[in-house]
């Protein structure tokens, strides 16, 4: 079966700077997914490049195979794949509704109400601060709000880069049982993450990054228990 | 003159600079560019009028549709040529190249049109209207209520529509928005059109009340009503409008008490103060680094 996005042999640099070296993977439908390794190991810029955020020096990125490379972030928003960027960035000088509309904007109105609806159901703490200022919003329910606005655009590939940052650790848990959730209803996950034994316990396979390279892979067991992994990313 | 009438001058000169500033904030808002060929744009509209009704001798309602439809061209045009490429540019670039446009559309009229002023003929034959024993401008009238209008239209395509979030969400974080599927180009071009379209009314209006269309008319009806939207706070919608009547106001009353001579400088000086007192102006928000 061909799966669902693959990267092939991907170079991506800032400038002078070489990001990413030459990764290959693969996701399938309905897989969680995940990219561990250090800062500064080239996963957010990967994330990125997919998004179209950021044009590759050379490699293919396919998605249901079609060509990704060289297409506008928001024609690939269209396609079913969204990201969740790092650090949140909602729109803190508008609502919470307000940015949830512009996650749908490629959507029709009817649809946007559909997904307000599914939305809210996940998030109800969102609905509750629905005409609040995104900047009012505590960290946990800005996260919340960053991955409801990307689903807003009911993708199919959701990237998550960074969902844990800077959350308090039973903030952590709910994020990530959140995941499971919609991954469980069908949404393929791709997730970025340095909190690395919370994304390989979810994930059914990882990668691991390290400068700009895939330096391992296999199931999220697997590289739990590798002895490599644990020491780098996981504290011993 | 009575006060009631100095009040009415202040509020016809502050709306013409409202409109103007209004075209300034939003492309500040949304790309962080002084875009200092806006003030040129309006004289482009002048002349528009002008060709219009002097020398096609059509009538005053095209002159006015050409006039904010031209303006309205011209500013996605200039976008879409000269700032366009620019996008990832440094911002000295794109503000220099403003700079470049500016000169450029003002020697280029000063090529088509000649250096002497054109007059721009009366747009309505009703000069003055009388209510209760007084007498009152039509122009001024006119100006203040197209001027009140546009703003509140202008606040709710903002707040309301689709465009006008997507305006919003471009202008706060332009990488998240492309990440929502917000086509940006698309945004920035409506920006530049819905800020062109008001100076186009701007220039109807100006004209209106001075009848006379010159190469440099932009430039100091630019530069003020740039105070004008630095003196509101640069990015902010009401603080274009209370800055541009402030600017209007303080004008009308330095001439008023017989000092018009020093009526330039008194804007200036006013900025001079904002920028030690309150650097944000008086409606902007303290200064935040974007990522």
């Amino acid at each position: 079966m061909a799966s669902m996005l693959s990267v092939q042999d991907l170079h991506v640099s800032y400038g002078a700077i070489k990001a990413v070296l030459g990764i290959s993977f693969d996701i399938d439908e309905g897989e969680i997914v995940t990219l561990i390794g250090a800062n500064g190991a080239g996963k957010s810029t990967t994330l990125n490049t997919i998004a179209g955020l950021i044009k590759p020096d050379s490699g293919s990125i396919d998605f249901r195979g079609e060509a990704l490379v060289g297409t506008k972030p928001h024609k690939i928003v269209s396609k079913g794949l969204a990201l969740c960027p790092e650090g949140r960035r909602v729109f803190t000088e508008m609502t919470v509704e307000e940015n949830l509309e512009m996650g749908g904007y490629t959507r029709t109105d009817a649809e946007n109400a559909e997904s307000l609806k599914i939305v809210f159901e996940r998030f109800p703490r969102l609905k509750e601060r629905i005409d609040q200022v995104a900047g009012t919003l505590s960290g946990g329910e800005q996260q919340m709000l960053a991955m409801g606005r990307a689903l807003m655009s009911k993708p199919d590939l959701l990237m998550l880069d960074e969902p844990s940052m800077g959350l308090a650790p039973i903030l952590v848990q709910e994020i990530f049982d959140i995941i499971k959730e919609l991954n469980e209803q069908g949404t393929t996950i791709l997730l970025v993450e340095q909190n690395a034994s919370m994304a390989l316990s979810i994930a059914n396979r990882g990668y691991v990054l390290e400068t700009g390279k895939i330096v391992k892979t296999g199931t999220g067991r697997e590289l739990l228990d590798d002895d490599d992994v644990r020491k780098a990313y996981l504290g011993g | 003159m009575t006060f009631l009438t100095q009040v009415l001058n202040g509020l016809q000169l502050g709306s013409i600079y409202a409109l103007v500033a209004l075209g300034y904030t939003m492309v500040y808002g949304i790309i962080l560019l002084l875009n200092f060929a806006h003030g040129d744009i309006i004289m482009v509209g002048a002349y528009i009028s002008w060709i219009v009704m002097s020398k096609l001798g059509m009538s005053p309602v095209l002159a006015v549709i050409l006039s904010v439809l031209g303006c309205t061209a011209l500013g996605v045009l200039i976008d879409k040529v000269a700032y366009a490429p620019l996008r990832e540019a440094p911002r000295l670039s794109i503000l220099i190249t403003a700079i470049g446009v500016s000169y450029f559309l003002e020697n280029g009229s000063q090529l088509v049109f000649g250096a002497d002023a054109k007059v721009v003929p009366d747009y309505t034959s009703l000069s003055t209207f009388q209510v209760g024993g007084m007498t009152f401008s039509f122009t001024a009238i006119l100006t203040i209520a197209v001027t009140a209008i546009s703003t509140i239209v202008l606040n709710l395509l903002v707040q309301k529509t689709k465009l006008g979030k997507a305006m919003r969400a471009v202008s706060e974080d332009m990488g998240a928005a492309r990440l929502m599927g917000i086509n940006v180009n698309t945004t920035i071009s409506f920006t530049f059109a819905v800020g062109s379209a008001l100076a186009g009314i701007g220039a109807v209006l100006y004209s209106m009340a001075y009848h006379q269309a010159t190469p440099t008319m932009g430039i100091m009806l630019g530069t003020k009503a740039f105070v004008a939207a630095v003196l509101g706070g640069i990015g902010s919608i009401p603080g274009a409008v209370i800055g541009g009547l402030v600017v209007g106001f303080a004008e009308v009353a330095v001439s008023a008490i017989g000092l018009s001579v020093w009526q330039d400088a008194v804007v200036f000086l006013l900025l001079i103060i904002v920028l030690i007192v309150k650097p944000t102006g008086i409606l902007g928000r303290p200064m935040t680094e974007k990522v």
